[in-house]
């Protein structure tokens, strides 16, 4: 739902439609991006383990994609990887 | 429809509380004790142990979690109450505002007691002033048979508007003073207060939500405009419920402020809590001597009842307002703050003063009251005073 005003809102400033949290696009102050090189990739699903942010999504046991509109940045997943099959670029202003 | 059933007991204030908490049978209460409010939760859990109640008692490590309890159990819809004082009070500080915020109708006696330093157990009104911008809903009764029948009143008007409610009473003088309390029947009671209907429940799995929310810039001052709403249906709610409560079982209790002796007033004191029955007393010996002077007791201090203050004063040529407590703003204690920045629209004001007296439980004897009326007719004969006078202080 969205709101106008302060009359729009719920007493206690509870939050009624929930899940709301995919509507926060956490993505937005990340200062680098993973590259993702899907020749080197074993799927071995490390990244996906570690990604704190649930950013890497997989599908039938393998890397589907990146989705950075979560992704923060972090390079876990690049630093994690035991092919180098991720790469940590400098977002493009 | 007029059920003067009462039952005579003779009571403290915090026997009085007790049993009213016992009638009203709160589905939670989670306190930790406190002098001088401890007897209150005390004789409770003797209400539990005993299968009086069926109440969930959680006894805690701090009021801190005391208050954390309160918010949890009420969140989830139930009837919730607590007591505590002083340094109970201030360290429920944090989680006080956000009891309110939440809009949970918690109901709290607090026997009100001086803060540390220098460490002292008695009567004055720094600990619920401390919590005075917390956002509950703040009365002060002004002896036991009050605090009986206001806590019952203040669940209604707690579970009525969704705020909480801090029903206060003066630590020692009257949560230890033994009066003559009239009770109404449990059954009573139990009509009066009737069921909660929370306005959400974390239990409630059909419909999930999500509390207490990280609330930026976006929409925190919102939320904040949205919590005063409850506050000003408060103001409507209040008189409501005691008008009912009066009518029904034939008391006279105030919702905002009791006048006394108000009618053809020169000029008035304005005092809350125990200190007003000191005054009436004066205001009666005085009254016989030729000078007209009136009481305005506050109950009610938040919402603030700045409407009914201009109305009251109008025609006075001077007030004398009552302070419990210390502000350190230099001009006096909080109460004569509010009450004065109530006036300052009128165009005619009447002359006020403030009185700072009875810190850490300092007696209030009635010779004290003479200086407090004798001052106020001379400031209202045009003498000229000080901000505020300190009374009964070893000067
Ligand atoms: S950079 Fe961090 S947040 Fe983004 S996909 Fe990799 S591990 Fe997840």
């Amino acid at each position: 739902m969205k709101f106008k005003s302060w009359k729009d809102l719920p007493e206690g400033a509870i939050v009624r439609d929930v899940p709301t949290s995919p509507e926060f696009k956490t993505g937005d102050w990340k200062s680098r991006t993973p590259k993702y090189i899907p020749e080197k990739c074993t799927h071995d699903l490390l990244c996906w383990l570690y990604c704190p942010d649930s950013a890497i999504h997989v599908k039938d046991g393998k890397i589907e994609k990146f989705d950075l509109d979560y992704c923060k940045g972090c390079g876990i997943c690049a630093s994690i990887c035991p092919q180098d099959a991720i790469e940590m670029v400098e977002e493009e202003v | 429809m007029k059920t003067k059933a009462f039952i005579k007991h003779a009571l403290t204030g915090n026997e009085a509380a007790a049993y009213a908490m016992k009638q009203i049978n709160p589905d939670v209460v989670a306190a930790y004790p406190i002098t001088p409010a401890t007897e209150i939760v005390q004789i409770f859990s003797k209400y539990v142990s005993n299968g009086e109640v069926t109440t969930e008692f959680v006894p805690v490590e701090s009021e801190h979690s005391a208050m954390s309890v309160c918010v949890g159990a009420s969140a989830s819809g139930a009837r919730v109450m607590t007591a505590t004082a002083s340094q109970g009070l201030a360290l429920m500080h944090e989680i006080l505002y956000i009891a309110a915020s939440l809009r949970l109708p918690i109901v709290m006696v607090v026997g009100n007691r001086a803060l540390s330093g220098p460490i002292n157990i008695h009567c004055d009104h720094s600990d619920a002033m401390g919590s005075r911008d917390s956002g509950w809903i703040q009365m002060f009764c002004e002896n036991a048979n009050e605090v009986y029948h206001t806590v019952i009143m203040a669940v209604k008007i707690a579970e009525k508007v969704n705020l909480p409610c801090m029903v206060g009473m003066d630590g020692f003088i009257i949560t230890h003073g033994m009066e003559v309390i009239e009770t109404i029947d449990d059954e009573e009671v139990k009509r009066f207060i009737s069921k909660r209907t929370p306005l959400y429940s974390v239990l409630d799995i059909e419909k999930p939500i999500t509390i207490g929310p990280l609330d930026l810039f976006d929409w925190y001052f919102e939320h904040k405009r949205s919590q005063l709403e409850g506050m000003l249906q408060a103001k409507k709610v209040i008189p409501e419920v005691v008008e009912e409560y009066n009518q029904r079982f034939g008391t006279n209790f105030p919702a905002f402020l009791e006048t006394y002796r108000m009618d053809d007033a020169e000029f008035a004191i304005i005092s809350m809590s125990s200190a007003a029955g000191t005054m009436k007393e004066a205001i009666d010996i005085k009254r016989e001597e030729g000078l007209k002077v009136g009481l305005l007791r506050i109950k009610t201090t938040r919402p603030f009842p700045y409407e009914i203050l201009r109305e009251k004063t109008k025609g006075l040529k001077a007030i004398g307002i009552m302070d419990r407590a210390e502000s350190w703003s230099t001009m006096g204690g909080p109460l004569s703050i509010e009450v004065k920045s109530a006036l300052y629209p009128l165009d005619k004001r009447p002359f006020a003063i403030d009185f700072v007296f009875g810190l850490g439980g300092r007696e209030f004897p009635i010779e004290d009251a003479f200086k407090i009326i004798d001052i106020t007719r001379k400031l209202s004969e045009g003498e000229e005073f000080p901000e505020f006078v300190h009374i009964g202080l070893k000067e």
